[in-house]
């Protein structure tokens, strides 16, 4: 099915499923230890063995020479893999690390060796004996030092144009009356996810199967068969159950290609997690940026010049971090420029993780609009609704296809109390605590890709469906389901979702803000087709066909859903194609974050006390999960604003805290309760779902907002994240 | 984690006795920081000694009026226990300000105190580290120093002292009693229980080898306010930027001993008549002769405030 | 320890046997590596433990260095408790040992002997929800799931210690009774990671659970 126009009523519009805050459909599975992840499918392999990957130990260079004789003859030893005994092996086609490193080493803790044994304990020990010396040459680990080099990259996949121009942005700049140039830094992030990346790979022969923990089943695939030289044919990639993601499971890392290898080389089954401590220089993540911002506006608050240029650095070949994106589209202002500049460093690969680009430009971007605001004497609220834009600010007679950044801002301003703030910093106290609130906009796109299933019916009316998208704590299973139950006209127990299998038709997967609204057009589409089928089978016009309680209706006569499978079980596939509406309209989600933070005012400590997201984001297919979405991302911006740093240590090239102790993300002692207010829409220039993704969404800006209120609680401007209490306590007054 | 032999004693003088035994083996009580550390083979003991089921897991009022805390009671019921609330707040308000339920639930008194380093370059086996590796240089000076010492450490390490149970046990004039495997006493005042690290930061404490730590001796209680701040940049399951461990009396007088700054809990007695002229002086006298680096120099000042946070919220 | 054990163990109990390990390696040569046969003669040190988990006695000849976590997952296949960071700073492993929670990966196996071991799987299955379990579908009390059975395992044992009377570091006063506030309930669960964020979700899960037994 291919969607071409803005979608008229149909099914899912009676949401009398859809819409509904279901609770998940596997939750009972998930509550009592029986949802299975990676490296739980010990079912499916007898006798496997397990492997251990060794990192590289010097940040560039050359490994000289490994000498594997002790960790061969450690007990249990089955086999060593290396780069050298590996063969050819190439790189993925979205990320660019070599993911067994050898002889040249590109980063710390790079996969440099697997090491099989008969079980986890063995493994680990034989890995240490392994004798490995490097050769070290000097690398580029400080991005600050390697900025001024940096080259305009040239335009990736994903992402923003490298650099735009509309108007003349140089000369409204100079010319405005008031005007703003800072610069603000965000520093390297993981993922952090709680499920470390982790492969069971098993061959039959020529074929390969392995139950992994993958965000995108369909790049899984092509990028295993790419690094191991391997048909796609022969590949099966499962991930039922994925331990959480953020961006940093997108497709193949280290695991699978070691485990895979170990696997080959063992002849048997290999388990291969990555050890907790490997992860943050081993895998992938939110790389660190310089933006400087320019804003110029005229005395009643109007933008007329606005511009952003992004600094970031990764291993060559790899993608800027496009912190630009949002400043494009967010703000009217008839003169525009933003740039990304990527700098050659040599840590560890930069890429995708939550809202890439949004949540690092937002950080930036929504703090110069507060310091701007205060240049104006306008409050942030006002000076934000006075620049709202309904089209492209750099193409206009674009139209958002919705927006309602206003209402956002506006709802948000009133349920969180927003008239109670004090304009003037540093002046409401509670005992040891200076209190402060603050507000940032939120922007994120809303793309929607192909996506295929394929549903079946049964005689006893049970629906199932299959897709290799993939459920990384989203909901995609609950709102598959949901859709499905409303389009066939059953509820929800009578639908089976199954998930994450290669040998189901493709989808674009969880990333990229597009799984929720992407599979679910893929259902529709199916179902549409299987609702034809039944039609066909009962002998009735489709046309005159309705699916409800389980019945098919039509003219006076009632059909239990299941006669249309009486014969044999109906089976069908379809996908849902897009053509150009995604070009005539700009296709965003909008939100507004309102929090209220308090400083001590000895200690410096930030504390969060209150947090408001309104999010204005397509028809919410289930309230409950996409507002889980949003609280999960608020949490994760807390953590981006306070306290998550990945350090680089500029004289040894790595990111020194990369464990879970070093590395802090939020606590529950951390995050008071949260609201979250879904304004409705429904964009009918999406798909026929009229959804549009929200797990992004929810984390754009948040950091920003927290940045604001601490600046409203203190007096005191953090421009370079996370906001820790050594940035605040030189300047804090104890006695107000 | 390399191979090791195992082995249950019974009582804490076979626990010294079977330490003199086999070279390099290890007592395990909790574990909750040794099998860290096996794991990441910065502690390879070939032997291991379980000694979680010899007893010493008692808490007895003293003759003298103290209070002697065995050394395997673990830390949630150390901070429960009805008289360390009722007179030892501050120790309770320690415990209760480091790691989380489930490590206190394992925790052991002793186990806390010897707990080691956080420093990172130490859990990371491929950095330079003079105290993982004596002599082979310290990785953390140069580097990410922001939450190690700046007091009491040397040139060869700038760690410091993790924990927050022994710098209220500072601040309580604390003793440690040990054990040895010919069944020889000592009592250790905690305040020469840890060792600076000059040139040798691998040795930490005066324990002699194969003596084992039986129990921790209160001293009776001293009355006063009870005030543990523990300051940390997420709101808890952190170890401390800084904390000041403080017992104030009415008349303004009282002790305070500092964690997070040093190698071990930091307290200066001769700076303490200073309180009653407020954390300024009282913080000078205290970091006299500190050493801090670019990075870690904030703590001058969150020493400072962090008292004045204390002495003002005594005064409430 | 409890008095059966007591009364088994009478003397300095070595319980480690040090053995040869021979294994023969055959290195595979699908990828070129070079197949080869070693003869091993390094010790491998195993022994023996009998532990209770979820109301059945299990008893284990294993590798010393096992850890509960892993004897749970590899050895006796209940996988619903997590491995999340294999050191104590996530929480994902949190089973309860005679009714208290602890992580499991920072145990030895060996140092249960004669303990009642309680996983998620323990508490409740699909089809007859733990309170808590139910509670924490009902209020989405997680995302991702993986951090999910060591949440719940800790949620009832904070619970537990707040009814215990065993007071938190944001408890008020050391001497009365703690109640389970919002604010009890986020500092006592603080060693439980969530990075999906599902924290204000858990702690409304908690409060129904609290109020229920109340």
């Amino acid at each position: 099915m291919k969607f071409e126009t803005p979608a008229g009523i149909n099914p899912i519009d009676k949401q009398t499923v859809i819409g509904k805050p279901t609770d998940r459909i596997e939750g009972p599975l998930k509550t009592t230890g029986t949802a299975k992840y990676a490296y739980e499918h010990n079912d499916v392999v007898s006798n496997p063995a397990y492997g251990y990957v060794v990192g590289a130990a010097i940040a560039k260079g050359r490994i000289k020479s490994i000498d594997q004789t002790k960790a061969k003859a450690a007990p249990g030893v089955l086999a060593i893999v290396t780069a050298a005994s590996a063969g050819p092996l190439k790189p993925g086609q979205f990320y660019v690390d070599k993911l067994l490193a050898g002889p040249d080493i590109d980063h710390y803790h790079q996969a440099v060796a697997v090491v099989v044994a008969e079980t986890f304990e063995q493994a680990r020990a034989a890995a240490s004996l392994l004798k490995i010396s490097y050769t070290k040459t000097k690398g580029a680990f400080d991005l600050a030092a390697a900025k001024d080099s940096a080259p305009v990259p040239k335009q990736g996949q994903f992402g923003p144009p490298p650099q735009t121009n509309v108007g003349d942005f140089g000369g409204a700049f100079a010319s405005a009356p008031v005007k703003l140039d800072e610069t603000y830094t965000t520093p390297d992030q993981t993922h952090a996810m709680m499920e470390p990346h982790a492969t069971i790979a098993r061959w039959d022969g020529d074929k390969l199967t392995c139950w992994s923990s993958i965000q995108q089943i369909n790049w899984g695939v092509r990028d295993i068969a790419t690094v191991l030289g391997i048909p796609k044919e022969n590949i099966r990639l499962i991930s039922t159950f994925i331990g959480g993601g953020f961006g940093g499971k997108g497709t193949v890392l280290s695991d699978i290609i070691a485990a895979s290898l170990a696997a080959r080389a063992a002849g048997r089954p290999v388990k291969v997690a990555l050890p907790r401590p490997l992860i943050m220089n081993n895998t992938t993540h939110r790389p660190a940026t310089i933006q400087r911002i320019r804003i110029g506006a005229t005395p009643d608050g109007t933008i007329t010049a606005i511009g952003h240029e992004n600094w970031s650095g990764n291993l060559p070949g790899g993608r800027p971090e496009s912190s630009t994106a949002s400043t494009r589209l967010l703000y009217a202002g008839a003169n525009r420029f933003t740039q990304l500049r990527l700098a050659v460093l040599d840590l560890a690969e930069g890429n995708a993780m939550r809202a890439p680009g949004e949540a690092t430009g937002m950080m930036a971007l929504e703090i110069a609009m507060d310091e701007m605001a205060e240049k104006l004497k306008m409050d942030p609220v006002a000076f934000r609704l006075k620049n709202d834009t309904q089209e492209d600010p750099e193409k206009p007679g674009r139209k958002f296809s919705t927006r309602k950044l206003v209402e956002c801002l506006q709802t948000g301003a009133t349920k969180f109390g927003w008239s109670k703030r004090q304009t003037q910093p540093g002046t409401v106290r509670e005992g040891q605590w200076l209190i402060g609130m603050g507000v940032a906009s939120a922007i994120r796109g809303a793309p929607v890709m192909k996506s295929a299933a394929r549903v079946r019916l049964s005689r006893e009316g049970i629906v199932t469906v299959e897709t290799d998208m993939t459920d990384i704590g989203t909901g995609s299973y609950t709102i598959i389901g949901q859709t499905a139950a409303e389009m066939m006209g059953v509820s929800l127990d009578k639908v089976v979702v199954t998930l994450g299998d290669s040998t189901f038709p493709e989808s674009p997967g969880s990333g990229g803000q597009w799984g929720a609204a992407s599979a679910t057009s893929g259902v529709y589409a199916a179902c549409v087709k299987l609702r034809e089928a039944v039609a066909n089978s009962l002998g009735v016009h489709i046309e005159d066909a309705e699916f409800v309680g389980g019945q098919v209706l039509a003219g006076n006569r009632s059909h239990p859903l299941g006669d249309a499978a009486k014969a044999a079980e109906l089976v069908v596939t379809d996908e849902m194609t897009y053509g150009t509406l995604s070009r005539e309209y700009a296709q965003d989600t909008f939100g507004a974050h309102f929090v209220e933070v308090g400083v001590n005012s000895y200690t410096g400590e930030v504390r969060v006390r209150r947090m408001v997201a309104i999010c204005h984001a397509g028809r919410v297919l289930n309230p409950k999960t996409a507002r889980s979405q949003v609280i999960g991302a608020m949490t994760m911006g807390v953590g981006a604003a306070l306290m998550e740093e990945l350090v680089v240590d500029k004289h040894v090239g790595f990111f020194v805290n990369h464990d879970l102790a070093g590395y802090e993300v939020p606590v529950h002692a951390d995050i008071p309760h949260q609201e979250v207010i879904l304004l409705e829409d429904i964009d009918p220039t999406m798909s026929p779902m009229k959804a549009k993704g929200i797990g992004e969404l929810g984390m754009v800006g948040v950091a920003a907002a927290v940045a604001n209120a601490v600046y409203n609680a203190t007096g005191i401007r953090v421009r370079d994240y996370p906001i820790t209490l050594d940035k605040l306590i030189d300047k804090l007054s104890i006695n107000g | 984690m390399k191979t090791f032999t195992y082995e249950r004693v019974n009582t804490p003088v076979e626990a010294a006795a079977a330490a003199a035994r086999t070279p390099g083996a290890k007592f395990l009580a909790g574990g909750t920081n040794l099998l860290d550390l096996m794991k990441l083979e910065i502690e390879a003991p070939p032997h291991i000694i379980d000694i979680g089921k010899i007893g010493l897991d008692k808490i007895e009022s003293t003759p003298a009026g103290g209070l002697l805390i065995g050394a395997l009671v673990n830390n949630t019921d150390l901070a429960a226990h009805s008289i360390v609330r009722r007179d030892y707040g501050l120790l309770s308000r320690a415990l209760l300000a480091g790691a989380s339920g489930q490590l206190r639930n394992k925790a052991t008194t002793a186990g806390n105190l010897l707990q080691r380093t956080r420093c990172p370059y130490f859990y990371d086996t491929n950095q330079l580290c003079n105290k993982r590796v004596p002599g082979s240089g310290c990785a953390a000076i140069a580097g990410f120093s922001r939450q190690l010492g700046i007091i009491g450490t040397s040139n060869a390490c700038i760690a410091t002292y993790p924990g927050d149970m022994a710098v209220a046990m500072r601040a309580l004039d604390a003793t440690v009693e040990t054990v040895n495997a010919k069944g020889a006493k000592r009592a250790l005042s905690l305040d020469r229980f840890y060792r600076l690290p000059g040139q040798t930061p691998h040795l930490e404490t005066i324990l002699e080898k194969n003596e084992l730590i039986t129990a921790v001796l209160l001293p009776p209680p001293v009355g006063g306010v009870h005030i543990y701040h523990k300051v940390r940049d997420r709101a808890s399951y952190a170890f401390a930027l800084v904390s000041v461990a403080a017992i104030i009396q009415k008349n303004g007088s009282g002790r305070v001993a500092v964690g997070g700054i040093a190698p071990r809990p930091w307290r200066v007695e001769g700076a303490e008549s200073l309180l009653p002229s407020g954390a300024k002086a009282f913080a000078a006298q205290l970091l006299t002769g500190a050493r801090p680096t670019k990075e870690n120099e904030y703590k001058l000042a969150l020493v400072e405030r962090t008292v004045a946070a204390v002495l003002n919220e005594a005064n409430h | 320890m409890d008095e059966s054990n007591e009364s088994t163990i009478t003397r300095r109990e070595m319980i480690a046997a040090t053995t040869t390990a021979v294994t023969a390696l055959a290195f595979s040569g699908m990828t070129g590596v070079q197949a080869t046969s070693i003869q091993h003669t390094v010790p491998l040190s195993l022994a023996q433990v009998s532990f209770t988990v979820n109301g059945r006695a299990q008893s284990l000849n294993m590798d010393t260095r096992t850890t509960l976590l892993d004897a749970l997952r590899e050895h006796l296949q209940f996988t619903g408790t997590k491995k999340g960071c294999d050191h104590g700073q996530c929480g994902a492993c949190t089973v309860l040992v005679n009714g208290r929670r602890i992580n499991s990966c920072l145990s030895l196996a060996l140092q249960h002997q004669g303990d009642t071991i309680t996983t998620i799987e323990g508490l409740g299955t699909p089809d007859k929800l733990h309170p808590m379990q139910a509670a924490f579908v009902k209020h989405d009390g997680y995302q991702c799931g993986y951090c999910t059975p060591g949440q719940i395992c800790s949620a009832v044992a904070v619970l537990n210690e707040i009814k215990a009377g065993i007071p938190s570091h944001v408890s008020a006063s050391l001497l009365e009774k703690p109640v389970a506030t919002n604010m009890e309930l986020r500092e006592r669960m603080s060693g439980n990671i969530c990075r999906c964020g599902a924290y204000s979700n858990i702690a409304e899960a908690m409060s129904e659970v609290a109020q229920k037994q109340a």
